[in-house]
């Protein structure tokens, strides 16, 4: 069994096929690409390979230690940053190809026009625990 | 097995296992034990008499922890002193629980894990459950507050207030887990209802009563939220309508009006329309002028200007808006309702984009997002 996260990300990713803000979908496509997250879930759950899954405020906050006995430095959010992460699904699977094939399945949710996202989702696996049999 | 029932079991045997001499950790501990027991044993093997089981249990507990404990220290050689123990909280009855796990020297999410658990009968396993935190961190949770209140006297009775706040914590917040964190409030509330008379007890178990008689209707098939016009009203309960209206009336009969009565007389006020036209916003409006005296919060002010924008047109809820602070969380989110009613769809649908980034809950900035497609849409076509 191998863990991986699956990252989706409000920006820095490349830009998907179908690429419309979701206010300009239908109310009607919104309610179908939940209803697809959510099935999507509850299969994996099934499944028995779901650890996790949490969406993110699309709003943060920088923070560094700024040295004994001062509040910490806070800053942002930077319009300006790069990446922004929207969310994540942690799955625990049996192989890569399995992770791989879930990614693709979450990458065609329907989207605008009822089509696929195609949207670009960052696969990455869990640093493990060193196995009983590593010198 | 009636899982509700051996919890409403739970504060009686603490009480009991007090008046014995065990101080509350060292009880609550033997209690817990003495649940989670029950829950393995009874559903195959139930007791005659649950209650004499469950303090029968929990006091064995109590006395081998304490004989483990004693042992220990012995085993150790303690050369130093023991400081003298403090004053033994008398967990006298059910309300003093009630004061000692709201105790304000607690956090709230302190003290709403501890009166789930010593008030409630919920395991550690199922709050960490609701609260979505693994067990063992609740458990550490829960020993620290025990530990923050261990010093905490009984001589005159607390303040009802905080217990109230932790309560509606307990019914506002938290997951579907195993257990039914709204059904849970309503229950403690009622219990709280029979142990110590005051109208605002009543109060919050009236609005309790009433925001929960509208749950079937609130959530679509796909999860998705339904604002409060757009329900349909005949999924709305009748029967815990019907009493939270009584039990409000009967509050407020007593002429000492408080924030929760308030809330509730305007959640009865939407019950008590059958469909969303027929809802007397003037005098909802009233109520919120009631409330805002009351607390003065800029939460209820905003809520105000809704209800104005509903009573007399949205012009005048943007004025009553515009008199507000736009940090109080959701100020967007009214100002794009109101802009749409006023016609204004090219500012709400972008209000409303705007107001779900800011949405603190995935349903709610999904809602909102909805809000502004559906805008969008009707502009367009």
């Amino acid at each position: 069994m191998a863990k991986y996260l699956l990252l989706k990300h409000y920006r820095g990713a490349p830009a998907a096929v179908n690429d419309v803000r979701m206010d300009q979908w239908t109310p009607e496509e919104i309610s179908a690409h939940m209803q697809y997250m959510n099935d999507f879930a509850a299969e994996l759950e099934q499944t028995g390979e779901l650890v996790d899954a949490q969406a993110l405020s699309a709003e943060g906050t920088w923070v560094r230690f700024d040295g004994e006995g001062r509040p910490p430095v806070t800053d942002g959010p930077f319009a300006e940053t790069k990446d922004l992460i929207a969310g994540w699904m942690a799955i625990d699977v049996d192989s890569y190809e399995r992770a791989l094939e879930l990614a693709g399945e979450l990458s065609a949710a329907p989207g605008a026009g009822g089509k696929p996202i195609h949207e670009w989702l960052e696969l990455r696996p869990f640093l493990t625990e060193a196995a009983t049999t590593t010198e | 097995m009636d899982e509700v029932l051996l919890r409403s079991l739970t504060p009686g045997v603490l009480t009991v296992l007090g008046r014995r001499g065990a101080d509350f950790a060292a009880a609550e501990d033997a209690v817990q034990d003495a649940l989670v027991e029950a829950l393995r044993v009874w559903p195959a093997d139930p007791p005659r008499d649950p209650r004499g089981w469950l303090v029968t249990v929990a006091w064995r507990r109590f006395l081998d922890a304490t004989r483990a404990d004693a042992a220990r220290r012995r085993r150790e050689d303690v050369v130093e002193v023991e400081p003298p123990p403090g004053p033994v909280p008398a967990v006298d009855d059910t309300l003093q629980l009630y004061f000692l796990c709201a105790h304000p020297s607690l956090t709230p999410s302190s003290a709403v894990a501890l009166t789930l658990r010593a008030v409630g009968g919920l395991t550690t396993r199922q709050i960490a459950q609701a609260y979505l935190v693994p067990e063992a961190t609740m458990a550490q949770r829960i020993s620290r507050a025990k530990r923050t209140v261990s010093g905490v006297r009984f001589d005159s009775p607390g303040d009802v207030a905080t217990v109230l706040r932790v309560l509606y914590l307990v019914f506002n917040e938290g997951y579907s887990g195993d257990v039914d964190l709204v059904a849970e409030a309503i229950r403690l509330t009622r219990q709280l209802a029979t142990a110590v008379d005051h109208p605002e007890v009543a109060g919050l178990l009236a609005l309790m009563l009433l925001t929960a008689a509208r749950r079937p209707a609130r959530t679509a098939p796909d999860g998705s939220l339904v604002p409060l016009a757009e329900q349909d009203r005949s999924r709305w309960d009748t029967r815990a309508i019907a009493e939270g209206v009584e039990v409000l009336q009967a509050a407020l009969a007593r002429d000492r009006l408080g924030e929760f009565q308030a809330q509730a007389a305007i959640a009865a006020l939407h019950a008590d329309a059958r469909t969303a036209e027929e809802t007397d916003w003037v005098q909802i409006v009233e109520w919120y002028d009631e409330l805002v005296r009351l607390t003065g919060s800029p939460v209820v002010r905003l809520n105000r200007a809704v209800a104005v924008g509903e009573a007399d047109g949205p012009r005048a809820g943007l004025a009553a808006l515009a008199e507000l602070d736009d940090a109080v969380p959701r100020y967007v989110a009214v100002a794009a309702y109101l802009h749409e009613r006023d016609g204004d769809l090219a500012t709400a649908a972008r209000l409303y984009v705007e107001a779900a980034r800011a949405a603190p809950a995935l349903a709610e900035r999904d809602h909102l997002t909805r809000q502004a497609a559906r805008l969008n849409a009707r502009r367009t076509t």
